[in-house]
């Protein structure tokens, strides 16, 4: 399987989730550059982490207009995966490929730490090796990641299964205290309607090896695979 | 054609937490502003741009603002102030 992996200015997960999907999965991985009109190919997309354009305006505001992203909109349109990480969830939501936003921590703290996620359904195509009700150790790294919606959207989210992960405290129970950026009920993570579209904000493609910390993160490449095939 | 300076306010919308907002609140009351009520914290653009009119020039911005300037899920905005440049 081929993972089309976008750098855009400022982008700086990049080489990590090209690392993870190459290395440690032994898939192919193409580069694509923004400036691209072309997935080359790409079975799934990612969009990673970083601070693409400065993040000048918002988070992901400019991003959404890189050629590229044209591209990326139509092979979410087909049905086709889309993992947008950190700064890739930002542009997700911006993009319109996800509903919500991103806002500013509400500590206004920039936080840097391994957290604890809860995988709230594993019967998505980027969950399905997981468990339901497992806790992850996953990194996290964003001055912006306080996940913001309407209470309608936030219901019909949680109604239609679509609240992917949520930040949990060591007992596995959401605790404000253990919510790092605020975000509403401790979401972490999301998909799309259609369920082709994963937005997080932790890092999957950093907690690819035990060697930095944790290799939580491995099943939810595998999970795509198995989904997909190989 | 004429140019014109067109300002935009964009703001948090209302009822949603500004944590940089409250952050300035708490301050201003820490120095004796004791009649704050809510800061919200938001940007304010000024943006030159040829029309054939003001009223075009607004148009134009506001389409601006609904496209990229501002984020319909999270920010309110308002123009300002249209003036000939």
């Amino acid at each position: 399987m081929k993972f089309g992996v976008i750098t855009f200015p400022g982008s700086n997960s990049d080489e990590d989730a090209i690392l993870a999907v190459t290395d440690v999965l032994g898939q192919e991985a193409v580069r694509l550059w923004h400036k691209d009109h072309d997935l080359q190919g790409a079975d799934v997309v990612i969009l990673p982490g970083g601070f693409s354009y400065g993040d000048y305006l918002r988070a992901g505001a400019i991003a959404r207009f890189s050629p590229i992203m044209r591209e990326v909109i139509a092979h979410a349109d087909r049905g086709a995966p889309v993992i947008g990480i950190c700064n890739g969830f930002q542009i997700a939501c911006e993009a319109g490929l996800l509903p919500g936003a991103l806002l500013r921590n509400q500590s206004l703290q920039f936080v840097s730490e391994l957290c604890r996620v809860r995988v709230e359904s594993s019967d998505t195509r980027f969950t399905n090796q997981y468990e339901r009700g497992q806790i992850l150790r996953l990194p996290i790294a964003h001055g912006e990641g306080r996940f913001t919606a309407d209470e309608a959207t936030l219901d019909q989210l949680e109604q239609n299964g679509q609240v992917v992960f949520r930040y949990v405290n060591a007992a596995g129970e959401i605790d404000t205290a253990a919510d790092p950026n605020g975000s509403a009920r401790a979401i972490a993570g999301i998909v799309n309607e259609r369920g082709n579209v994963l937005g997080l904000m932790p890092h999957p493609e950093r907690a690819a090896e035990s060697i930095v910390g944790s290799a939580d993160g491995v099943a939810l490449f595998e999970s795509v695979l198995a989904r997909v095939g190989v | 054609m004429s140019r014109y300076r067109v300002a935009v306010h964009i703001v948090p919308r209302r009822g949603l937490l500004d944590p940089q907002g409250k952050a300035v609140a708490d301050a201003l009351h820490s120095l004796g502003f004791a009649g704050v009520r809510d800061v919200r914290v938001g940007r304010h653009l000024v943006i030159d741009a040829d029309a054939p009119e003001a009223a075009s020039a607004e148009r134009v911005v506001r389409d601006m603002c609904a496209k990229l300037l501002a984020n319909p899920v999270t920010e309110d905005f308002e123009i300002a102030t249209v003036e000939q440049a």
